[in-house]
This record gives C-alpha cells, structure tokens and sequence, in this order.
C-alpha cells in the first residue's frame, strides 16, 4: 500500500475544513478505503470532536513526533468504521512543536500502512499551513461562497503553485442555492470564474452539519442529506470516479428539461 | 580543522544577518550552514538571515528546502541575494526579499528615467492575491490579476484579462504611463501620483484604457480610441 496524501486547506477560518476532513474521512473509509486522519491545528484541535474520538485519546501528533510513543499508538481506531484512524494534536502545544520535515517523515511511515492520509490544515498560511502542505500528494481548498473566503482561496492557491504544491483542487462549502437564485451569494460559477483551477466539490448549506458535528457524527456515516452526498461524492472523484455534481440536481425539472435541448 | 569558515561567511547588518555563501555544490553549502548553525545554537536563535547564494541557480525545492530546515532551528530566512535571475524568480515566488533595503514607493524621490520603450516585464498570470510584481519598466500580464495582487511599475501596465487587483503605473512619476485591461474593474488604480477607484460598471464587458488627462484619470472603452 502506499498512501495519498491529501491536505485540506483554507487561508481563512471557519469554512468547514474539519468537518469536511472528517467526512471525505469517513466517506472513504464508508468504501473500504483504509484512512488515517491527522489534525494538523495544534494548540486549536477540533477534529477529534467532530469524528466523536475526544475521549480515547492518549497519546498526539506531537509524541509520536518527539518520540514518546509509536506511530501506532498515537493512531485512534473509529469504532464504526474499522478501517478509519485519527491522529490527534496535541491541545497543550504549539504550531511550532513540529516542522515540515518532520511532517514528510510521519507520512513517509504511514504512507505504508493505509490508502489515505488526510491532513486538516490550521487556518492562515503561516507555519501550521506549511507544515500541513508539505507531504501533500494533493491539496483540496475549501472556500466558502463569499468574497472574504474567496479571496484567501485565492491566496492560498498562489502560494501552492509557488512551493510546487499544485494545482490544487477546489471545495466549494456551505452553498445555498436559493440565496444564489436570489442573487444574494456568490454562484459556483462567480468562484470558479475569479479562482481559475479544478472543482472536486459543491457542499450545500445544510444544518444537519452542525447537529452531526456536535454529536460527533460525521454526516457521511448516512448518506441521506444532501451535505453527507456531496461528500460522499468528493470520496468518489478522489479515488478517480466521474461523478456529475449534485448541484445541477437543485434545478427543477422544468429548467432541466430546457438544458438539454 | 575543515573550510567550513572559508564557505560561509556571517556578517551583521541592520536587517540581521548577512550569511554570504561560497562557491561549492548546493548540498555541500547547505550541509555546511545547517553544521553551522548546529554548533552555535544560541548564536543563531531567532536571527533574521538574508542570505547571498551568488550564481547558484535554485529552485523552489531547493531554496524550500533551506527556509524549513532554518525555520525548524528559530531562524527566519527573509532574502535571498543572487545573481542568477531563475534564483531571483524562485525566491520571489516563495515570497522572499531580493534586495536588502527595502524598496520605496517614493515617487518624488527619484528623477523620472527614460526607459526603453522596449523594457517590459512579462507575467504569465493568473495573479493571485498576495502576488506583488515591482518592475521599473512595463508590465505585460497575460491572465487575470485577482483582488489583492498588486502590480507596481515605473512604466505602463497592459493585462490580457480581468484586472481586479490594484495597479500602480508610472510609479516613478511618468503621467504618459497608461493600464489597458481586457476588463477594467480595479480595486484601485493609480498613475503617477492620481489615485481613483473603479465605478460600479453595468453594461456589457470591453477593453478599455485608464490614463491621465488633464491631471484626472479616467478609463475609455479601447474602441473609441482610433475616433478621437
């Protein structure tokens, strides 16, 4: 085996990077990938709580870095999906508790043992960023549909393409479709139009999220809603499936019908 | 006892350290720093290092390479000096000075040159927020230039796309320069030393050409040029 390292990145906070980690997670352990984690926001650890794993926590990131335990054992098992792990951060420390290079070594030992890697990156481009990016095979940006997220998007791109990180793979997270008819948000095609680089995934507004991260139940555990598909979906496209978006399904049957004359 | 003193030579200045490096092969120099720095720790803890890599010609993996490792010991690589422009181009794509004083966008400071009419800069853009382009001639961009990119030329600027970032033309104080974009829609523009912003457009998408006249600045459509 030999993992993909997948980072997930933002510029700006709040957009739903950990939540979408622990669901494309989740998606692709759902499909018999087997997935570790890595919470990469030292000092700010969330993912732990959003994947329902707070409590089984002993040891982090940061021990296995520092050596006071095995990889293996800083790497939590889900209950509910077997083939899914989490490597937690250290609460207690700072970004600066570990480096780049030590990142590419943990990834370098993991990469043998699982199919998947995916890092949640801290927000902003200083040194978490760079530690989080700098064994990526691949980096998805989640950007909101708004101008202020839009645009550290944009940032973030630019510094992928400078450090040879590229190109890097779009999520666009949070989208009401009824506000973009209304013209009152920014359309997929406004973002794609100012970011210029490939789309893996269209999340819709969806308040199921933020019940499911509360109880630490990732939505794409069920893929009923609408945000737990389009994860599920972002899984599929990674593992090198066509998947057509679920955004053209929020059209009516009528505006379908005339598109495809 | 080893020539490590003979390849790496540390000077302080205003901006912090100044670490000249010799001629011998890229990981030769690298591991003589890093041993360097190693042996003297605290010496270096926490230094802002500008570094002169003379005609060493780096890229992004290599010069990345360098700032992660310094970054991991408390040392902050903020320039890099060199004569080879593929190093110059590297380390500004990393987001790092090349020059040790730091430039000054005084426009009544310094006589207005005459540049060739040939001295351009060529972009290939897009240019994304954060991207900063300082050129003392024109400046053609072939791509968009995002919000939050800025482009500071002595010359004219010409985008062959959107120009939604901000442009500085004629930065040293020429009135002739002219910005000339596909899509006129800047966040700011200034020639010389009038600054305006761009007005809410409605209608259809055209060129158009932003200059000076009559010490106002005001943008046309391209078509209307030729009439006049």
């Amino acid at each position: 085996m030999t993992a993909k390292v997948v980072t997930v990145a933002s510029g700006k906070g709040g957009v739903g990077k950990t939540t979408s980690v622990a669901n494309i997670a989740v998606a692709l352990a759902s499909r018999g990938q087997k997935v570790t984690c890595i919470d990469g926001d030292i000092g700010l650890r969330n993912l732990d709580v959003i994947l329902g794993l707070e409590n089984r926590i002993v040891y982090d990131l940061v021990d296995v870095i520092e050596g006071r335990c095995r990889l293996r054992q800083a790497m939590i098992r889900d209950k509910r999906l077997p083939d899914l792990y989490l490597i937690p951060a250290a609460q207690t420390r700072d970004k600066t508790a570990i480096s780049p290079s030590d990142m590419v070594r943990l990834c370098d030992e993991l990469r043998q043992e699982v199919d998947w890697i995916i890092i949640d990156s801290p927000a902003g481009i200083e040194r978490g960023f760079k530690n989080a990016i700098a064994a990526a095979d691949r980096v998805l940006v989640m950007t909101n549909p708004e101008v202020s997220a839009v645009r550290d998007a944009d940032r973030v791109i630019g510094i992928l393409d400078a450090e040879e990180k590229g190109p890097a793979a779009l999520v666009i997270n949070r989208l009401d479709p009824a506000m973009v008819k209304r013209g009152d948000m920014l359309s997929v095609e406004d973002v794609l139009d100012l970011l210029a680089v490939e789309l893996i995934g269209i999340v819709p507004e969806d308040e199921n999220v933020i019940v499911a991260s509360n109880r630490g139940q990732p939505l794409a555990l069920e893929g009923k809603t609408k945000a737990g598909q389009a994860f599920q979906n972002i899984a599929r496209r990674l593992m090198g499936e066509q998947v057509p978006f679920l955004e053209l399904e929020t059209q009516n049957l009528f505006q379908r019908l005339l598109g495809r004359k | 006892m080893d020539e490590t003193p003979s390849l790496i030579q540390i000077k302080g200045i205003r901006d912090g350290l100044l670490i000249t490096l010799g001629s011998a092969a890229w990981p030769v120099l690298v591991a003589a720093f890093v041993k360097n720095v190693d042996e003297r720790s605290s010496f270096f803890h926490g230094a802002r290092v500008a570094l002169n890599v003379g005609s060493n010609e780096l890229r992004v993996a290599e010069l990345s390479g360098l700032r992660d490792q310094l970054s991991e010991r408390g040392i902050a690589l903020w320039a890099v000096l060199s004569e080879s422009l593929i190093t110059e181009t590297t380390a500004q794509n990393l987001g790092l000075a090349t020059r040790l004083s730091k430039p000054r966008p005084e426009p009544t400071r310094e006589v207005v040159k005459e540049l060739p009419a040939d001295a351009a800069k060529w972009v290939k853009g897009p240019l994304r927020s954060g991207a900063r382009i300082l050129f003392e001639g024109n400046v053609v961009v072939l791509g968009d230039v995002n919000p939050g990119a800025e482009i500071i030329a002595g010359g004219s600027v010409v985008v062959w796309g959107r120009l939604r970032g901000v442009v500085h033309a004629g930065a040293q104080g020429d009135e002739k320069a002219v910005v000339c974009a596909l899509e006129m829609v800047p966040t700011q523009l200034r020639i010389a030393t009038e600054i305006a912003v761009s007005p809410k457009k409605q209608g259809k998408i055209q060129p158009e050409v932003a200059c000076l006249k009559d010490g106002q600045l005001v943008a046309e459509p391209w078509q209307n040029l030729g009439r006049n």
